[in-house]
């Protein structure tokens, strides 16, 4: 009987896209984390036009160590930097870094997990054997030895991280393409004719690609916190490159007697964070047609 | 050997499978599923397929659409013949436009057979878009309602998802599907099978209503006796990968000449009217299909199994309509 309301309610011409936007726009959790990441990212695009670029690094030891006033809103750190300038230059890096990283990890590994999970056979053989010697060696250390290898930089930091971050979206993309390529309902589609391109399209894609996006939108979580502990450890991003975990770093002396110093950058991690994580769990409610609502 | 075994008064042959051997090619061994598997279908019939368990029947199915798994499922010899049309060396591109339109297929598990993300008025409507690219968008939706309101599903569900519809609506959407391009032949792989009984009586009646409508060929596949003799004209039954007796439902349901088998297949059914207090299992399993016997196939269970039956194969021996494979009959040709 409930189910027959619900379809009162709910309009009756819908796409299966807009079915999955309707019940994430329902969660109200999700649009939480809408509503601060989309803050946050306009907040650091618009950067240039209220806080110019030369204060992240221009120094004013005079005016070490302020606490959070009118003109500095953050305060500044030890060399006497504006902390608002430099957190908000260091979303850039921070936040869309983190989303680089995952749409190079996630575009590469989609072709080689594809590959591996549609041919099957040696072509699998292979390309999983790969993924299992990158699988071998934790993600983290992997990031390090590949940064170490190619020297700082930012466009470095994020490939390493997306070559470490590749085997788990293979291993993903394959097994929803196996468990999905035996499905009676595949198998019914070839019965009515449909080629192996409209059933890769129709068929394999749609349903594989909803827990591919949440554990990408998940994944996004972890790297925006991997990125800012490489930058802690120094590694990627330099001082005085202003970056969240670099930030933190920088003020790890001071911060028992200025904590703002580390807790303003600390919290834009966890807000970003965790924003990105409610996304992925609404997008993962939203994607299954079983949920409720 | 095959010819006469089905009604041959009936217009001309819809499809003709002759002595095909299938194959599946495993890491293990070689698996024999089909060894010289013989059936014609005419038009418009009705034709059960009745075997136990791994005896070929949706490997047959299979096969006729060329939908054998890939690298592992290969026919190696024989023929399959679709109106003229000679399926084992059809380039893909007919073999496409061929399944839906002319040939359709219906699986066992309605539960598994939808995609669980699509409304079930787009999956019909798939089926049309498919083959009709022409057709306009009104003409296809049309059609659609047209098609549901045939197996009964309220055309105002369409727009609902597949896990909102319960068993038997399921199963009769799948229906709707296989039938919407008006296919002139239906493979029905145990359509009745995951549903229970009251709603199994409504799906058949629902296929003899929709066959009579569009005259379209159905092969039943199952392993029910009471369904093929409630549902079908014709019977053949499959063992380890043959068609070891055919003919019409009356002259194999009389029970006076059967393959020890199908006897055995008989003895399995409970009988209301006797007070017999146990049924007569055919005792063993089936011979193994990676390693079958030189002779009979069926010689290992088989009561009345002789010498000849583990040395030779067996012939069709027909009366009429009636085959029956075995070297209990025509002994004379035999010796």
């Amino acid at each position: 009987m409930s189910k027959r309301n619900a379809k009162s309610t709910a309009p009756h011409e819908r796409s299966a896209w807009g079915l999955i936007l309707f019940r994430f726009q329902k969660n109200k959790l999700a649009m939480l984390g809408v509503v601060i990441l989309a803050a946050m990212a306009l907040v650091i695009l618009l950067a240039p036009l209220y806080v110019s670029y030369d204060r992240v690094s221009a120094l004013d030891v005079l005016n070490k160590f302020v606490t959070p006033c009118k003109e500095f809103p953050f305060g500044t750190d030890e060399l006497g930097r504006d902390l608002f300038a430099r957190v908000i230059y260091g979303g850039r890096i921070s936040l869309f870094g983190g989303i680089a990283t995952i749409v190079i990890a996630f575009s590469i590994g989609c072709i080689i997990g594809g590959a591996a999970g549609y041919f099957g056979g040696k072509v699998d053989t292979v390309l999983m054997r790969m993924i299992d010697m990158l699988m071998a060696i934790p993600s983290a250390l992997l990031a390090m030895a590949i940064i170490t290898a190619l020297g700082n930089g930012i466009w470095k930091l994020i490939i390493a991280l997306a070559i470490s971050e590749i085997p788990r979206f293979a291993r993903v993309v394959r097994a929803s393409i196996l468990t999905l390529r035996n499905q009676e309902y595949v198998e019914a589609a070839k019965c009515y004719g449909s080629s192996s391109l409209q059933i890769i399209m129709r068929h394999i894609l749609p349903n594989g690609i909803g827990p591919i996006i949440v554990s990408a939108t998940l994944m996004l979580g972890q790297t925006i916190i991997s990125i800012s502990s490489m930058g802690f450890l120094g590694l990627g991003v330099e001082s005085p490159t202003p970056e969240w975990g670099t930030i933190i770093s920088e003020n790890k002396i001071n911060i028992r007697y200025y904590p703002h110093l580390g807790l303003i950058p600390g919290a834009c991690i966890m807000l970003a964070v965790m924003a990105v994580n409610f996304i992925g769990d609404g997008l993962r409610d939203a994607f299954d047609p079983r949920t409720k609502n | 050997m095959r010819e006469s075994a089905v009604h041959a008064e009936k217009c001309e042959n819809l499809l003709e499978i002759q002595d095909l051997h299938v194959q599946y090619n495993t890491d293990d061994a070689v698996v024999h599923a089909l060894n010289g598997f013989s059936l014609t279908v005419n038009r418009g019939q009705k034709i059960g397929l009745v075997g136990e368990t791994g005896a070929g029947k949706t490997t047959c199915a299979l096969s006729i659409l060329r939908l054998l798994p890939d690298k592992v499922g290969q026919i190696t010899s024989g023929s399959i013949t679709y109106d003229g049309e000679d399926l084992l060396h059809a380039p893909t591109a007919y073999m496409l436009s061929l399944r839906g339109t002319k040939v359709s297929m219906i699986f066992q598990d309605p539960m598994t057979s939808l995609n669980p993300i699509i409304t079930v008025g787009d999956q019909i409507l798939e089926v049309l878009d498919l083959h009709y690219p022409d057709m306009s968008k009104e003409e296809k939706e049309k059609r659609v309602d047209e098609i549901l309101s045939l197996v009964g599903i309220p055309p105002s569900r369409k727009n609902e998802f597949p896990h909102q519809f319960s068993g038997g609506m399921k199963q009769r959407i799948v229906i709707a599907m296989a039938l919407i391009a008006e296919p002139e032949l239906l493979l029905a792989d145990e359509p009745t099978t995951a549903l229970d009984v009251t709603i199994q009586a409504q799906i058949l009646e629902l296929m003899k209503e929709l066959k009579s409508k569009f005259n379209t060929a159905v092969v039943l596949i199952t392993h029910d006796l009471g369904v093929v003799a409630e549902f079908c004209d014709d019977v053949a039954v499959v063992y380890a990968g043959e068609v070891i007796e055919s003919g019409s439902v009356e002259a194999v349901f009389a029970r006076e000449k059967n393959h020890p088998y199908t006897e055995g297949l008989f003895n399995c059914l409970p009988d209301l009217s006797s007070t017999a207090p146990r049924l007569i299992p055919i005792p063993g399993f089936m011979a193994d299909p990676t390693n079958l016997p030189e002779g009979c196939s069926f010689a290992d269970r088989c009561p009345y199994c002789r010498s000849i039956c583990r040395s030779e194969k067996p012939q069709m021996h027909v009366w009429g309509g009636h085959g029956i494979k075995c070297h209990l009959f025509g002994q004379k040709e035999v010796e």
